[in-house]
């Protein structure tokens, strides 16, 4: 498959991702967008990663592994960015019992 | 005497300015005198010591290089003095004249409280600094350095008695009137170097002859143009007559004998350029000859004392610039001395009076001074018979010179002049009976308060007195007796040979005497007519229009000043309106946008995440569009 | 157009179209299920580039544990679409119109550059097995994976002392 249907693709789950963070106020809706964002970053890695497989396997058989094993560090920080992304939106919850984030203008001040 | 060591000259009235400024609370009034003067001396004699070298015959001018001054490019400026016959004989003029009014400011500025005296004193001696800068230097640079202390002097000095705004003003017109000429020396200064490269006397006048006349006569023009504002010429002659606010000894000084002799001294210097120039010749020869007679006809009515001999000198300064466009050099030379000698008597003189009276001014408040003042009135006799150019006295020899080049150029020159000078007999012997002779016609109480003034006033008369007798022999013409003019063999070397067109003896015998008669017919005329029946009521006719010195001020007034005044108020209004508008508008569109700006930190995360999304986008188009 | 290919465009409308249904749900729930329509497309996408190992893991940790944590937070708060939260009409349309100009710059600018003959290969090579990626984590990358760890022990800790009641 040509690397330019992947990045595409990707391309355009990263925008939809934008555009949801942009659009929703639900800060858990946020959230699923931000991995959405994501998640469309890590096909693209897989992707290259195939694409130099391609173009250097015949001479290093594991050409590309790097960007692989990015895509494995990636979730690893996703998840560690959920856990605490969470518990911080449960906290807001429960100090406004809302999870709007237009209630969070704090910064203003 | 070293001619190296003429440095010595100028810097002792420096060191004189700067003790007597510098510690003018401190100092008491005799203290400062004696500095004051002393200095003065000391230069004086420094000065006689030089000019004993340089009168021995086969002198050559010598330079006196002290220091680099500046060093761009090609041109090299160098702070040199030239040494030679000319520079010698205004260091004379300069330090014993002004040693003289300095010795009698001393008597006359006495009731001046003690810093204020020696705020006189310094500005004194800084000019005589400056002046002795303006006649030493060795290239238009020091001497522009000479010419524009002078001037600064000379408005400090007009103004000495600042409390008083019409003083003021006379001191800024003075000052503003001598820019307006310092303009046009500058600009030829910058021409000299674009064509020349260089402005040292001697390698301008040695490159004068290969430059095109045109740019020539721009610069002869141009440094005429200088000396008419620092000489009183016509158009920028207004401001002398004003000059009179200063205290009568400054006037002696500066607005008599020294300063306003710069010009002459200047077109002097630069002969070599003039000579290459006849239109530019042609132009100072009419220029002055029409200073002299409009001042002349102006002094015939004047009624304060100081303005008749103001106007006088506009006069004389007329006729030296008469002697320099008609190529007489040394007969404008000649006439500066004499001039120094007899002007400074008579403003002196003058002074004397004005303090027996108590400040008054006008002649008409005087008459019968004879009685109380003889040395004044004697003296002043004398520098009468001078100015009004009766044989044997000095003005008679150094007029008769510069009247016989001029009737060898054209006899209609020689006419103006010699009409000119009869006016000027005319008006000074009428100042002489009016003031001199007839009834007081004073207050009671000036008539108790009158008197001989002290020895410090009487001895520089005297003195002066004496020069102004006897100067005339220095410059005794060929017609009566063969190679008696000292002056000109002295003068020589810088003058080179005579530049005038030999005028038959007899014919030149016979044009002296006749002005020698003329002269003296129409100074008895005067005395008789105002002896006992001075000119009492206000002027009529012809004679107001005179009396209101033809109303050149009042023109000036209306044809520069008033659309200056005008020009400036629409520019108050454009700075007002327009420029703080601009301003203003800046400081405001800052604020109106910075409260606008203010908006967007609304502490909604979605709104900084909306602009961080439209940042990012327009990093990524200048990044992948614009750059290519 | 081979299997792979169908499978590729079938992927991929399925992916776009769950991300774009997770945006626009007003239900907070149908949001999350739509989202793990889409994880599994992406799943299903690796194992066509051959990483099986990357879809299993992004099925059990994406899928599976991140989305059941959204799932029992949205429970636990018992939202539903009547309280969902909406922003008004001109923030909305000016985020689409920003994630729009953004794809269409990246688009425009990804248009210019010459990518045709570069190939994502599909169907051969061995990267993706679980063997070879270990070999290279625990080789070139033991140090960012020892480091991982202590990411997620300070992680773990800070969400014990947020969640913790004052």
């Amino acid at each position: 498959m040509p690397i330019n249907y992947y990045i595409f693709l990707s391309v355009a789950l990263f925008c939809i991702g934008v555009a949801g963070v942009l659009t929703r106020r639900n800060a858990i809706i946020i959230f699923m967008c931000v991995e959405l964002m994501l998640n469309a970053v890590n096909l693209l890695l897989v992707a290259f990663s195939k694409m130099h497989y391609h173009a250097l396997s015949a001479t290093a058989p594991h050409a590309g592994i790097d960007g692989q094993l990015f895509v494995f560090f990636i979730m690893v920080v996703a998840a560690a960015e959920v856990s605490v992304g969470l518990a911080i939106i449960v906290m807001m919850y429960r100090n406004t019992h809302s999870i709007d984030v237009n209630f969070l203008n704090r910064l203003k001040h | 005497m070293n001619i190296q060591l003429v440095w010595l000259v100028p810097v002792l009235p420096l060191v004189g300015f700067l003790i007597n400024g510098l510690f003018r609370n401190s100092l008491s009034k005799g203290l400062t005198g004696i500095i004051g003067s002393g200095t003065i001396l000391l230069a004086f004699v420094i000065s006689l010591l030089i000019f004993g070298q340089v009168r021995q015959e086969g002198f050559e001018g010598t330079v006196v290089t002290l220091f680099d001054f500046i060093s761009v490019g090609k041109l090299h400026i160098p702070f040199a003095f030239q040494v030679d016959q000319l520079s010698t004989l205004f260091l004379l003029i300069i330090t014993g004249v002004g040693f003289l009014i300095h010795l009698y400011s001393t008597s006359y500025m006495h009731e001046e409280e003690a810093p204020h005296f020696a705020r006189y004193f310094a500005y004194l001696n800084l000019f005589v600094f400056s002046m002795l800068l303006l006649v030493l230097g060795a290239n238009f640079i020091i001497l522009f350095i000479g010419w524009e202390g002078v001037g600064l002097c000379s408005y400090l000095l007009i103004g000495y008695w600042f409390k008083n705004l019409d003083y003021g003003n006379a001191a800024k017109k003075a000052f503003i009137m001598n820019r307006i000429g310092d303009l046009g020396f500058l600009i030829a200064v910058f021409l000299m170097i674009n064509q020349f490269g260089s402005v040292t006397f001697s390698e301008v006048f040695a490159k004068a002859s290969t430059a095109k006349i045109g740019v020539l006569t721009a610069i002869t023009m141009l440094l005429f143009v200088g000396a008419t504002g620092k000489s009183a010429q016509i158009p920028l002659y207004t401001w002398l007559p004003d000059a009179m606010a200063g205290p009568t000894p400054v006037s002696a000084l500066i607005h008599a004998a020294t300063m306003v002799t710069a010009g002459i001294y200047m077109i002097a210097r630069s002969h070599v350029l003039y000579d290459l120039t006849p239109v530019t010749q042609g132009v100072v020869a009419v220029i002055g000859l029409l200073t002299a007679l409009l001042a002349a006809t102006i002094a015939l009515k004047q009624n304060d004392i100081k303005k008749v001999l103001a106007y006088s000198t506009v006069s004389q300064l007329g006729y030296m610039f008469l002697g320099l466009g008609v190529g007489s050099y040394t007969g404008a030379v000649f006439h500066v001395m004499t001039h120094a000698f007899f002007k400074a008597l008579l403003f002196l003189g003058a002074g004397s009076v004005i303090h027996a009276m108590g400040g008054e001014q006008d002649m008409r408040k005087m008459g019968g001074l004879r009685k109380w003042m003889p040395v004044t009135s004697m003296t002043f006799l004398l520098g009468c018979l001078a100015i009004a150019g009766i044989p044997p006295f000095s003005g008679f020899f150094s007029k008769d010179e510069i009247l016989s080049a001029a009737y060898s150029k054209n006899p209609v020159y020689y006419g103006v002049g010699l009409f000119t000078a009869l006016l000027t007999a005319f008006y000074m012997f009428r100042l002489f009976a009016t003031t001199f002779s007839g009834k007081f016609r004073g207050t009671h109480e000036q008539e108790h308060h009158l008197h001989e003034s002290p020895s410090a006033i009487t001895i520089p008369l005297i003195v002066l007195a004496i020069l102004a007798v006897v100067a005339g022999f220095l410059g005794i013409p060929a017609a009566l007796a063969p190679n008696a003019h000292w002056l000109e063999r002295y003068l020589e070397p810088v003058m080179g040979e005579s530049h005038v067109a030999e005028v038959a003896h007899g014919t030149e015998i016979g044009l002296m005497a006749l002005a020698a008669i003329l002269a003296t017919v129409v100074s008895l005329m005067a005395w008789f007519r105002f002896k006992s029946k001075p000119e009492l009521g206000e002027p009529s006719g012809f004679g107001k229009v005179l009396a209101n010195k033809w109303y050149v001020d009042e023109l000036y007034n209306a044809i520069i000043v008033k659309p200056l005044d005008l020009l400036a108020q629409l520019l108050v209004w454009v700075e007002k309106n327009i420029i703080d508008a601009i301003v203003n508008g800046v400081g405001r569109l800052v604020q109106y946008s910075s409260r606008q700006l203010r908006l967007l930190q609304s502490g909604q995360v979605g709104g900084y995440v909306l602009l961080m999304v439209v940042g990012i986008l327009v990093l990524f188009l200048v990044e992948l569009f614009v750059k290519k | 157009m081979g299997i792979t290919q169908v499978l590729f465009w079938f992927l991929s409308i399925l992916a776009i179209l769950g991300a774009i249904l997770v945006v626009i749900s007003k239900n907070p729930v149908h949001s999350v299920l739509w989202l793990i329509v889409v994880f599994v497309a992406i799943s299903g996408h690796y194992i066509l580039l051959d990483a099986q190992f990357l879809a299993i893991v992004n099925l059990i940790v994406y899928a599976g544990a991140i989305m059941v944590l959204f799932l029992f937070v949205f429970m636990l708060m018992n939202l539903n679409a009547e309280t969902e939260p909406q922003k008004n009409r001109w923030l909305k349309i000016a985020g689409v119109v920003a994630g729009g100009s953004l794809l269409l710059v990246l688009v425009a600018a990804l248009k210019q550059a010459d990518l045709k003959t570069k190939i994502a290969e599909m169907n051969r090579g061995d990267i993706g097995l679980i063997h070879n990626l270990g070999l290279t984590l625990f080789q070139d990358y033991v140090v960012p994976f020892e480091i991982s760890s202590v990411l997620f022990l300070s992680a773990m800790v800070g969400v014990v002392v947020i969640g913790k009641k004052e």
